[in-house]
């Protein structure tokens, strides 16, 4: 949303150059292309996931699943630990004559613990990962970019690219079919 | 391929020629068409409608305060409970508020790994439900301990006793396990909302608004790596949630299926309660969805299918359930035990049969209408019956607990009434449930629009979805 931060003083190097698309179809052919001309760093933006669209743009699959595995471990470990040292050191009481550290009875809680822990580590790491949350990100200075959580998508060729060069890549992506070309500050 | 052209309407979900796809979302909208269509109830004014029932839920709401001011000061005593009778309409709440929750986690977690793909329209509304459902019921366990500000013993926290709660007892795993769904379901719904709360900052007219919706939302921008990590987070949160839904009305069964009081010493207790919850809550669910859907105008996309296939869920989870009802009687004759043979004779014809024949008309027999295809697809049966059928799982706990009023020892026989307190009780948990439903509707998107668009024909990235979904598409 443009009025969203103040308009930075023109930088020196721009974020990058980003053009916008009507539809999937369009914005899958556009990174295909520009893929296809040597484009390492370009990033897609949509109103709901592309499937098939990170392998286009050359991006790794995502960690969140080591992550949360490794709160499942952390929780049940925790929640066996807490059993265990409560009722089987810390204060001991003999209950129907079962063992101090009964495992059958702490099941429930060690995997409700591994549950809760891993739950956590999944939305957790989904935000690190993406470095949420982040208030101000230079894409939002594109003029258009509110659309991009209701109809529109869009695609950015970023100055961090090896080959990027704002002419170029401004025409390239009107080659590509793109709408509404800007240079966005950084 | 920008334009919206669509198929003409399908009739159901399920075609007759089962090679042809159909659209989920009827009326050939565009992205656009959907973003609007959901956001307008957050963006226009109330309509009249609402202020009468946020108003009345809100009074209810009131009603619960008082009675919960009024337990606190005077003590369990205001309820009708005695011995051997020391559960009443406290926990038969309980257990029908936690029910009704597990619908929204069967529809958000356990048709998303089954790749239900019109679960999309209804699922922010059914976790919403059981986000709110799973607060109501929290609230019963909390009050019945009487001493409230004791509650904090049932946590483990090092205290000056130097004493730990007990955790071989089915009633401190149900702290975990109710504590644990609650968080998990927010965090789900929490995390799906996301990009839907950045729609509502984008189109923010007012600064507040932009403000508020701006920083729920976490400065989301959509880009192909936010989704790839969200989609997999989301995936595994699916993943988690759908055993800890299943463990969570098992390890409420437990706190009868654990004691050694007859009718409820039984293994078939665990399935038995998973399956009446996802019943009594896609009743819910239904009861809900068919109000809101046409006060909001969103029936293109909880459309009639939607309604026809939860009613089909319905149908099967009635059956599950009278079959429970029926292997309990069996089981009880089978086992040759007097006291468990005379649990059962006495719920169908002791002094509770009334409830007992309540709870078998509105969850066994009203459920089979939904065998023909005309009532599926009736509104007005559709709404009676969903409430008819929560009706009825309010009265299968009710009949279980009622067992206690005759123990082993006839002369402590007695007949548990309700008190006037407990009643208003029940009341104003509707009006707790209701007022966070009633805002929940205002001020937040009530259905999935990142979803539902990712359903559209158009959102095919390979431009081939003229005829809704691909064949075989894996998502």
């Amino acid at each position: 949303m443009s009025e969203k931060a103040p308009k930075p003083s023109p930088p020196s190097a721009p974020y990058g150059v980003m053009a916008e698309f009507a539809s999937p179809a369009d914005l899958m052919r556009a990174a295909e292309r520009l893929r296809s001309r040597g484009y390492k760093n370009i990033e897609a933006y949509s109103p709901f996931p592309i499937h098939g669209i990170d392998k286009v743009l050359g991006h790794a699959g995502s960690k969140v699943p080591w992550i949360v595995l490794m709160g499942a471990v952390t929780g049940g470990l925790s929640g066996l630990a807490l059993q265990w040292w409560t009722s089987a050191v810390s204060y001991p009481i003999r209950v129907g004559g079962k063992p101090y550290f009964s495992i059958p009875a702490f099941v429930p809680i060690t995997f409700e613990l591994g549950v809760l822990f891993s739950a956590f580590a999944a939305i957790l790491g989904m935000l690190a990962l993406n470095k949420l949350p982040q208030p101000y990100h230079p894409v939002f200075n594109h003029s258009r970019f509110r659309f991009v959580s209701d109809d529109k998508f869009f695609l950015a060729v970023e100055s961090g690219d090896p080959m990027f060069n704002a002419e170029r890549a401004e025409r390239d992506l009107k080659d590509a079919g793109g709408l509404n070309i800007e240079v966005v500050p950084a | 391929m920008s334009t919206a052209t669509m198929p003409p309407e399908p009739r159901e979900m399920v075609p007759d020629d089962p090679r042809r796809r159909l659209t989920l979302v009827h009326g050939g909208h565009s992205f656009a068409d959907i973003t609007r269509m959901v956001c307008a109830p957050v963006e226009e004014p109330a309509p009249l409608g609402w202020w009468v029932g946020f108003g009345i839920a809100f009074a209810c709401l009131g009603l619960f305060l008082a009675m919960v001011i009024y337990l606190v000061l005077d003590g369990v005593g205001i309820w009708g409970l005695n011995n051997p009778q020391g559960w009443g309409f406290d926990i038969t709440n309980f257990v029908w508020w936690v029910g009704i929750g597990h619908a929204g986690t069967l529809i958000s977690a356990i048709l998303y790994l089954f790749r239900q793909k019109w679960r999309t329209a209804i699922n922010r509304f059914a976790e919403a439900m059981t986000i709110f459902a799973v607060i109501c019921a929290l609230m019963f366990p909390t009050i019945h301990v009487g001493r409230i500000w004791m509650l904090w013993m049932a946590l483990p926290i090092p205290n000056w006793e130097a004493i730990w709660p007990q955790f071989r007892s089915p009633l401190l795993w149900d702290v975990f396990a109710v504590g644990t769904y609650f968080t998990v379901s927010l965090i789900f719904w929490y995390m799906g909302l996301i990009p839907d709360l950045a729609t509502l900052r984008d189109r923010a007219k007012s600064k507040i608004r932009w403000m508020v919706y701006g920083i729920l939302s976490m400065g989301w921008r959509g880009s192909a790596k936010h989704w790839s990590n969200y989609e997999k987070a989301y995936l595994i949160l699916a993943g988690i949630s759908t055993p800890l839904v299943l463990s969570v009305h098992s390890i409420v069964s437990f706190d009868f299926a654990v004691s050694i009081i007859p009718g409820w010493h039984t293994t078939i207790f665990p399935p038995y309660f998973v399956a009446g919850a996802i019943f009594s809550g896609f009743a819910m669910v239904m009861t809900l969805a068919i109000v809101a859907r046409r006060a909001f105008r969103l029936t293109d996309i909880i459309t009639i299918d939607h309604l026809d296939n939860m009613n089909k869920i319905m149908l099967v989870t009635g059956m599950m359930v009278g079959y429970a009802y029926s292997m309990e009687f069996f089981i009880s004759w089978y086992s040759g035990n007097p006291y468990e043979m005379f649990t059962f004779v006495n719920r169908a014809f002791g002094p509770y049969a009334w409830a007992y024949w309540i709870m078998i008309s509105c969850n066994v027999l009203v459920p089979q209408i939904f065998w023909w295809r005309r009532n599926r697809r009736s509104i007005p049966v559709m709404f009676v019956a969903s409430i008819l059928i929560n009706v009825g799982m309010w009265f299968e706990r009710f009949v279980i607990i009622m067992s206690l009023s005759r123990d082993f020892l006839p002369s402590s026989w007695g007949y548990y009434k309700p008190t006037w307190v407990e009643i208003c009780t029940l009341i104003g948990s509707l009006g707790l449930f209701f007022t966070f439903f009633f805002l929940f509707l205002r001020f937040l998107p009530m259905v999935a629009m990142a979803e539902v668009k990712n359903v559209l024909p158009q959102a095919d990235p390979h431009g081939h979805g003229e005829g809704g979904v691909p064949a075989g598409e894996p998502a």
